[in-house]
């Protein structure tokens, strides 16, 4: 019986809390009176199955306005202080969204110190912390930062919002975007966010073999078993399995890469001794097209990384205890498992993405 | 101005709400760990040593369980649902605790649970939840899901202590030839009352003791593959969990 009457009082108060709802949406000129139109994410048939449902935030959800205004931004160098740099051109659609670079150059010609970051599959991240030591807690806010970064792009906002506002045409698709002409950093990134989103990886040969499509050579399955083998390659339980076809876990590691850290990594923004030399686990989807790899982009090759997971690793007090052959510096592969397991990461990889037009400038 | 009207009444008819919820009692299950009664929590992870029924020294850099199937059935006969699963996870707080949906009389129950997924739930790629968080086990070994993943290095006082990967899930027999690995537990007589607290309290410290007495430089890494360490953890869990309200 209480039961009963929690219930009814709760349905009041939603009817009283939509009644207010659908009453201030008929209020005339308010900005989140207009409504563009909604662009539902499209998720590859394994996400949809395997995964739990995209974070999209409720104030900046997917419109058709929204991406192509945020598709315009991100392609444009309006955004850089001198006009001479653009999010793409460190974020290289035929780079699965990364540099080629080990660092990438900003506009002032002096190199950042990590490696630029590839760009997908951003609203499955169920960690939604971003950047390789997990700074930026959510896409709205990383894409605040590059454009006011000195060795990025090394703008104001008030700059670049002044830049945009005078512009012939953007002011007209702000007001298609968000109901108005009005331009200011929130709504710049709110649409560059939701172009982020729409840049979406699940169509590559190991996808395709799990929706049956598609054979993996003798090669590529046997690296696929030294990956899930506990007592080989080990690999599983940071980048994902085939349940996990982001290929990440999410999480933040310390990867046996030195002795002491040049870059303290998550633990320069925690704070916690604990956590210095730890970033982020990289997804291994697109490596044929991210190199060079690691944080730092320290190896030009997938034969280097492979090397120093076999024999390459080194002690420090934070490395992760998973990295377990340490004494030995590596997991200590032969050349054809080394071989095998670069075949299989390679199966990872998603032509279609590369090349898929709606990413293209 | 009507909006506030009716935002007003809204704040009201929640308020009312509350009062009339006084007398209903809110469950909270939460899910705790200690070293034989020394709380182990989140500030512990990497840092705290401790001695292990085996004289070795050791520190827990990351410690996550799953507990399932947790229910209260009362004299009657009557099963209240308190939670479905639970990726308890020490480095994130929100993982500890769980209000139940369900409402659930002061009374005297019969507590059940399983560590892990018993054959019915432990699906391979089932739960997103899970496949998202590196949680599979791996399909060579039967599949489903971890059970439990506890790492962590020992031998603290080696100028490079040694690792340990701690991880229970289904054993693999021989190839192709698996075994269940959970354990179910059924405790007779939890009272829920007062403050409607159900704490599920597990004590590291047994998952090494009994009855075997657990020597990490004979079990150490690469478990998960090896029968005996994982039907050595089944056993020793028997000792592991204890449940108390509040
Ligand atoms: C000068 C090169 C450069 C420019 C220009 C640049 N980025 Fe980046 N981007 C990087 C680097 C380097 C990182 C890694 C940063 C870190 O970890 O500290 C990164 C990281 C990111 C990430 C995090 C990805 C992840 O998986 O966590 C996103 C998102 C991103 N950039 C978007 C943008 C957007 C949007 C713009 C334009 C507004 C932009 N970037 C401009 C170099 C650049
Ligand atoms: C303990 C967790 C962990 C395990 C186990 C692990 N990795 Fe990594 N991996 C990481 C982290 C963290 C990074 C990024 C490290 C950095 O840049 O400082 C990384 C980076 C990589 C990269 C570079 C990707 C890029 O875009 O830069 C590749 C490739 C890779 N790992 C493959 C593997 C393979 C193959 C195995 C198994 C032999 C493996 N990893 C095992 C955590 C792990």
């Amino acid at each position: 019986m209480p039961q009963l009457v929690k219930r009814a009082i709760v349905f009041i108060a939603a009817l009283a809390i939509v009644a207010c709802t659908k009453d201030s949406t008929d209020e005339p000129g308010a900005d989140d009176a207009y409504t563009a139109t909604p662009l539902p994410l499209k998720a590859p048939a394994l996400f949809g199955q395997l995964l739990p449902v995209p974070t999209i935030p409720a104030d900046n959800p997917q419109t058709v306005e929204g991406v192509a205004l945020g598709k315009k931004l991100f392609f444009d160098p309006i955004l850089s202080a001198d006009n001479t740099l653009a999010c793409a051109d460190c974020h290289k659609p035929a780079n699965a969204f990364t540099d080629s670079r080990q660092f990438s150059i900003g506009i002032t010609g002096s190199p950042g110190f990590r490696n630029s970051m590839p760009l997908y599959n951003f609203a499955w991240n169920s960690s939604q912390k971003f950047n390789w030591d997990g700074s930026a807690t959510s896409l709205e806010k990383q894409a605040f930062e590059p454009l006011r970064n000195p060795v990025e792009m090394n703008n104001t906002w008030p700059n670049a919002v002044a830049s945009l506002q005078d512009d012939g045409e953007y002011p007209i698709l702000f007001e298609a975007a968000f109901g108005t002409q009005t331009i200011d950093s929130v709504k710049v990134t709110k649409a560059i966010a939701q172009f982020l989103r729409t840049l979406v990886s699940g169509n590559s040969k190991f996808d395709r073999h799990l929706l049956g499509l598609e054979t993996l050579t003798e090669s590529e399955q046997n690296g696929f078993e030294i990956f899930m083998d506990e007592s080989r390659g080990d690999c599983f339980h940071c980048h994902g399995d085939r349940n996990n076809p982001l290929w990440t876990d999410n999480s933040f590691h310390n990867n046996g890469l030195d002795s002491e850290f040049a870059d303290p990594g998550l633990g320069g923004v925690t704070g916690d001794p604990q956590q210095m030399g730890l970033f982020k686990s990289p997804s291994l989807r697109n490596l044929a097209y991210t190199a060079p790899y690691m944080h730092d982009g320290r190896f030009q090759t997938l034969e280097e990384v492979i090397d120093h997971y076999s024999e390459g690793l080194v002690y420090s007090p934070t490395i992760d205890p998973l990295m377990k052959t340490v004494a030995e510096g590596g997991v200590q592969l032969s050349v054809q498992e080394k071989a095998d397991l670069k075949a299989f990461l390679l199966t990872l990889s998603d032509p279609e993405f590369i090349s898929n037009p709606d990413f293209q400038q | 101005m009507r909006t506030f009207a009716l935002l007003a009444l809204a704040a009201l008819t929640l308020v009312s709400c509350k009062d009339v919820d006084e007398d209903i009692p809110l469950r909270t299950l939460n899910f705790t760990q200690n070293w034989d009664g020394e709380p182990f929590s989140q500030a512990d992870l990497a840092t705290t040593a401790f001695v292990n029924e085996n004289n070795d020294t050791l520190d827990i850099s990351r410690l996550r369980y799953l507990i399932s199937k947790v229910r209260l059935e009362n004299s009657k006969g009557t099963v209240f649902q308190l939670d479905d699963y639970q990726l308890v996870d020490v480095s994130n707080e929100n993982s500890l605790t769980v209000t139940p949906s369900a409402y659930i009389p002061n009374g005297t129950y019969t507590m059940t649970f399983v560590y892990g997924f018993d054959q019915q739930d432990n699906i391979d790629g089932a739960y997103p939840d899970l496949n998202s968080v590196g949680w599979s086990w791996p399909d060579m070994l039967g599949g489903g899901y971890h059970f439990m993943q506890m790492d962590g290095t020992y031998d603290l006082d080696a100028a490079i202590p040694k690792p340990y990967n701690f991880h229970n899930g289904t054993a693999r027999v021989s190839n192709g030839v698996f075994e269940a690995n959970h354990i179910s537990f059924s405790i007779p007589e939890v009272r829920v009352r007062g403050r409607g607290i159900i704490e599920i309290q597990m004590n590291i410290a047994e998952w090494f003791r009994m009855p075997y007495t657990w020597v990490l430089d004979d079990y150490n890494t690469s478990l998960m593959p090896n029968y005996e360490a994982q039907k050595l953890m089944n056993e020793n869990g028997a000792s592991v969990f204890a449940v108390v309200t509040e």
